[in-house]
């Protein structure tokens, strides 16, 4: 099995998407002889011509709202936004219109669309070029929010959101689309949206995290078994659907968890998310429930981001908070 | 590629005269008692609704009065089994004329989202709230039935209001460059709510906004069935012919309030309100009917009396629907429901 980075997962999923079913459609800024701006769509162009990855204007609304339109005349568009922060330039469709046509037209009209949008920081982009704003969209009703971590789940949720008759916002972490790599099947495979991979045991304590910010956790949690904790690392993968089920097993067992998100902390998941362990892991918990995110302030210059992002440092002082809390 | 003539702002094309006059050599391209028919049908649809509103027994409507004109004539350019119409949500002749019923327009105006549902074969989108939203939509749609090798055209509505929006230029621009099959029908209608034309925009015309997407425009009188129905044959056929998209300014006049919950009275001059009244599409075309003997007074209170008897059938049909109970809110909010959803349909219930 070969290593891939996360990009070229990304992009052996749209290949296999395209090759697989003509209804597919790829479109976006720079998307074509460009390849993308991280090259996730590099070559598709060449091997599926221009009808089918389509440079667009520079428009989101138009990018997300034109795909509506393609849905509707039975494609299965993947829009890509070039940015997750420029999301808000095309939020009143992603909300207003994609989410919820289904319902709108009480099951006439589909939206089988993935929304691509890379997202989240640390690598000194100018501004709104790194903001998390996944939680904005978790809130839509209608819509799925898939959040991988891994090269292999990049590819195989890829391939199941395009398969999903739901739309799907597929948020891939910037910061990983080369430093994220693992192997990686060169067929086509799907991972199923909405259960939870358990990335690490531990008996202590769990980090509940998902994309990029998972590294984070696990660098966290090998700093903590250096002192003594044992902690266990559970990947969400998914927002919507949430695995429920994953969330509660993994914080029953061990009764400690910290939340971690590159999204500012008021209103981010991670509030949805300790909410949902007290409802249904109340009882097993031994310590209040850390939140580690970013702070609520703008996404900050390059200079300072490294302060602003979660860092290793600050989850490894939730955990020691957690496990030193009286129980 | 044909370009459709950017007509002087000053002088819309018009065929037939305020006083019921066709211009000399046109002949009429449309089903003309057909369209009438129409007509009439949405002025006693403005009125039932209106008056069931304020029973309490209908929600909020848009009357369409004094834009019928534009939309039938416009929706009367195409082929329902093979075009589709994009609508705002003030087009139900339109959206009839598609095959879309009128028992579940009027469940949707009674709030039932059973109104909502179109039916297979039904080429219409639904109803659009949020303002220009479609018209990306419409696009999209042209573009992927084009991409699939239908030749079939998509007609879209919009308001001077929402003209305003970053929708329509985004979208506008967009067809312009893939060439998209649409047929943009601004109907501008002087009012936003309250908000006169002039303060929605410092132009002059609308139209002439299609040379800046390098699309063809067309400035309408929107209150001549004919002409609004010749500019769009025209538009059809060359988006038809994959010559591209055409904006079709129709130069209208919203007679009645905004919707039901609105009064004009608080902003439109009374004075300009009369002098509107005096274009009353409606009124225009009845007086050509007449003088060229294809309706007279008992044809036309005949027909009045059937549309008003069938628009009461399909109310009676909406009002007995039963009101739907919390699955509802569930049902179609997504293919394959998230885990937590459907814990909440069961306690919904």
């Amino acid at each position: 099995m070969p290593e891939m980075t996360m990009v070229e997962a990304i992009r052996s999923a749209l290949g296999d998407a395209l090759a697989g079913d003509e209804r597919v459609i790829v479109l976006g800024q720079d998307v074509g002889a460009n390849g993308g701006v991280f090259r996730a769509t590099e070559g598709l162009q060449d091997r599926f011509g221009a009808d089918r990855v389509v440079d667009m204007p520079l428009a989101e609304a138009v990018i997300v709202g034109s795909a509506v339109g393609l849905a509707c005349s039975g494609l299965i568009p993947i829009p890509e936004l070039q940015f997750l922060g420029f999301g808000s330039q095309a939020f009143h469709q992603i909300e207003g219109q994609v989410a919820r046509y289904r319902f709108r037209s009480q099951g006439a009209y589909g939206m089988p669309m993935v929304i691509r949008a890379p997202f989240g920081g640390n690598v000194r982009t100018p501004e709104l070029h790194s903001d998390s704003h996944e939680a904005k969209y978790a809130n839509a009703p209608g819509l799925k929010v898939v959040m991988p971590a891994t090269a292999y789940d990049a590819k195989g949720m890829l391939a199941e959101a395009i398969r999903d008759p739901d739309p799907v916002l597929f948020c891939e972490p910037l910061r990983g689309y080369r430093l994220i790599k693992d192997d990686v099947p060169e067929d086509d495979y799907t991972v199923p949206l909405g259960r939870a991979r358990v990335v690490r045991e531990g008996s202590d304590l769990v980090i509940v995290a998902y994309s990029a910010a998972v590294v984070i956790a696990q660098r966290a949690a090998e700093t903590a078994a250096a002192e003594g904790y044992s902690v266990g690392v559970l990947d969400l993968r998914s927002l919507v659907p949430l695995d429920v089920d994953a969330l509660r097993e993994a914080v029953a067992a061990c009764g400690r968890a910290v939340v971690l998100h590159e999204g500012s902390l008021t209103a981010g998941f991670g509030a949805e998310l300790v909410a949902t362990i007290q409802e249904e892991a109340f009882w097993s918990l031994q310590a209040p429930i850390g939140r580690v995110a970013a702070y609520d302030t703008p996404y900050p210059p390059g200079t300072v981001e490294d302060l602003y992002v979660p860092s290793v440092q600050r989850v490894v002082a939730a955990i020691r908070t957690a496990m030193e809390t009286p129980s | 590629m044909s370009t459709a003539p950017t007509v002087d702002p000053a002088e819309p094309l018009r065929l037939l005269a305020p006083d019921g006059t066709l211009a000399p050599g046109h002949v009429p391209g449309l089903d003309l008692l057909d369209a009438w028919r129409a007509m009439l049908r949405s002025r006693t649809c403005d009125e039932r609704c209106f008056s069931l509103q304020r029973q309490g027994r209908m929600g909020t409507f848009s009357p369409i009065a004094g834009e019928e004109a534009a939309v039938i004539g416009s929706a009367w350019a195409l082929e329902p089994a093979r075009d589709w119409v994009v609508p705002q949500y003030r087009e139900l002749p339109a959206m009839l004329r598609q095959g879309y019923r009128l028992a579940q327009a009027l469940q949707y105006y009674r709030g039932n989202p059973a109104g909502s549902r179109i039916d297979p074969g039904v080429h219409v989108l639904p109803f659009q709230i949020s303002l220009a939203a479609q018209i990306p939509h419409a696009v999209g749609l042209a573009w992927g039935l084009r991409h699939q090798g239908s030749d079939a055209v998509v007609m879209t509505y919009f308001g001077d209001g929402a003209s305003s929006e970053g929708d329509a230029h985004e979208a506008l621009n967009l067809a312009g460059v893939r060439r998209a099959p649409v047929v943009f029908v601004l109907k501008n209608n002087g009012w936003a709510i309250s908000t006169p034309v002039r303060k929605q925009t410092a132009a002059t015309s609308f139209a002439a906004r299609a040379a800046g997407y390098g699309i063809a425009g067309e400035a309408v009188d929107g209150n001549d069935l004919f002409a609004m129905h010749d500019a769009c044959s025209r538009a059809v056929a060359r988006a038809r012919a994959g010559d591209g998209p055409t904006l079709i300014e129709a130069r209208t006049y919203r007679m009645g309030p905004h919707n039901t919950s609105d009064d004009p009275t608080r902003y439109v001059d009374p004075i300009e309100l009369e002098e509107r009244r005096a274009l009353d599409p409606v009124a225009r075309v009845r007086r050509y009917l007449l003088a060229e003997g294809l309706v007279d007074a008992a044809s036309e209170e005949q027909a009045i009396a059937s549309l008003r008897a069938d628009f009461d059938a399909a109310f009676a049909e909406a009002e007995a629907g039963s009101v739907p109970g919390a699955d509802a809110l569930f049902d179609h909010v997504y293919a394959r429901a998230p885990q937590r959803l459907e814990q909440q349909r069961r306690e919904a219930r």
